[in-house]
């Protein structure tokens, strides 16, 4: 049998998607690096592995999934995804 | 390896997990979620008499609040053990509180970003195959013994700088610590001796002849006073990489063979789309996770409404919670795409596992190689898979027979 699917929890990306902006925080962040690993284009590691967004943290048009689901499995919710 | 039962006090067998639960008895071992479910559902805190005092937070949200209190609760004993001699050995950064916690730890975690993992990954690859050589001809292994037990030895003697050959010694020793030490402390303190006379050696060497591996990291590490670390501090942090970087990975790499020998659909999923293999690492992560931490209560307080008293320790089942269906639907199941998936099993809050990164490519690792050359695979019927006791659960024995079923 296959495995039951877990419940939806990603945000639908509307047709007309808002422009979203990722933010880590450093005092929750502790080096998972879960959202390195799933959204390689919109976090880097520094040199002890701590997360931070790229840039200003603005999310290409096309990656906003990614964005949510990083945030979606950040083990210390330290990820803040807003809407411009 | 797997017989810690027949070493000194038997534990009497209990029967009332939730005013008396024990984490060594012989059914916890073999199938402990069962037993979580019955204790979450009693209560977000049990306690036992046994181990002179304990509790488990048995919910997602009570293991977290414990993990993040660093007030009420301290790092310094890590093991829950029969016996609570006088605080020894430290092996920071997981035995420390703040404000010692943080610079000892930033010491460890450059080399275990994974940009350093991706450099290591080729070795750990050519490691894997190295062993498969070694059995696949038998049609059958034991996979525990001549597979997942090597590849975290063998990868952190490599970091490390020492002889992979060695091996065999740390896991004797790592037996002694995790598993007979929680009931005998003769073996504990021996294993202790034997392994820091080893390091002793290997620091000496190296204070005239400095090398470009961990240990010689470790030696010309500074704190923040701009001092060398003292030797115990190295010695101590030479400790944990060594134990918790064997145990730990050697269980989840075990766990996750021996799921995908019974589960023929997530083996085919991930031989077909091995794009999937990322997000079915964390999901095995989650449902099996090995490593059980502890803290002691040095502050009264109260956690998910329940009291909770000084004097006691804290059994911090990062793998019971991780089976939370109030955090992860269908918590019993593995879904090897689980989307959402903000499983603890490397901890929460500062003490989040240093060597996540080295864990996740060593298992990504082992399972592709295995796969690529034991595409089909299941458990020999013939053998029984045993699991260990206690701290770190993972199968110690785990007989597979290769190729389809007849």
């Amino acid at each position: 049998m296959p495995a039951a699917q877990p419940r939806a929890i990603l945000r639908e990306t509307p047709a007309m998607a808002a422009k979203l902006k990722i933010h880590v925080d450093q005092e929750k962040c502790q080096g998972h690096a879960r959202c390195k690993s799933l959204a390689p284009e919109l976090f880097d590691l520094d040199e002890f592995g701590n997360a931070h967004e790229v840039g200003d943290g603005s999310v290409p048009a096309g990656l906003e999934d990614k964005a949510w689901l990083a945030r979606s499995n950040c083990p210390e919710i330290a990820i803040e995804v807003t809407e411009e | 390896m797997s017989d810690t039962a027949s070493i000194l006090p038997e534990h009497p067998p209990v029967l009332d997990w939730i005013h008396d639960f024990d984490h060594t008895d012989p059914r916890w071992t073999e199938n402990p979620f069962p037993i979580w479910e019955k204790l979450r559902a009693a209560s977000p805190v049990v306690h036992t008499d046994r181990f002179l005092g304990c509790y488990m937070p048995t919910t997602y949200q009570a293991v977290k609040e414990i993990a993040y209190d660093t007030e009420h609760f301290s790092s310094r004993r890590v093991i829950v053990r029969d016996v609570r001699p006088e605080v020894a050995n430290p092996a920071p950064p997981i035995t420390s509180d703040p404000p010692e916690h943080k610079p000892a730890k930033q010491v460890l975690l450059p080399p275990f970003t994974p940009d350093a993992m991706k450099k290591l990954e080729p070795r750990v690859r050519a490691i894997c195959n190295e062993l498969i050589d070694e059995f696949i001809a038998d049609g059958k292994c034991d996979a525990a013994a001549r597979y997942t037990k090597h590849i975290p030895v063998r990868a952190i003697a490599h970091m490390l700088g020492i002889p992979e050959k060695d091996g065999e010694l740390f896991i004797k020793w790592i037996h002694g610590i995790l598993e007979l030490g929680i009931k005998d402390n003769d073996a504990l303190m021996s294993a202790i001796q034997e392994m820091s006379a080893y390091f002793a050696g290997h620091i000496g060497y190296r204070k005239t002849r400095p090398t470009d591996d961990l240990i010689s990291t470790l030696m010309m590490a500074r704190d923040k006073n701009g001092q060398p670390l003292s030797d115990q501090h190295v010695m101590g942090s030479l400790r944990l990489l060594l134990i918790a970087g064997i145990d730990t990975t050697w269980s989840a790499i075990g766990s996750s063979l021996w799921h995908l020998a019974k589960t023929p659909a997530d083996r085919a999923r991930l031989v077909a789309e091995p794009e999937l293999m990322p997000t079915a690492v964390e999901e095995l992560l989650r449902a099996y996770s090995p490593v059980t931490m502890a803290r002691e209560v040095m502050k009264e307080t109260t956690i998910s409404g329940c009291p909770v008293k000084p004097g006691n320790m804290v059994l911090l089942s990062f793998p019971a919670a991780n089976r939370d269906p109030a955090v992860f639907p269908d918590a019993d199941t593995v879904v090897i795409d689980r989307k959402e998936n903000r499983h603890a099993a490397f901890g929460l809050g500062i003490h989040r596992c240093v060597g996540s990164n080295l864990a996740r490519m060593e298992m990504t690792v082992a399972i592709e190689e295995w796969l690529k050359r034991i595409p089909d695979f299941r458990l020999d019927p013939a053998d029984k898979v045993t699991w260990s006791e206690g701290t770190v659960r993972g199968p110690r024995q785990l007989p597979m027979l290769f190729g389809k079923a007849a």
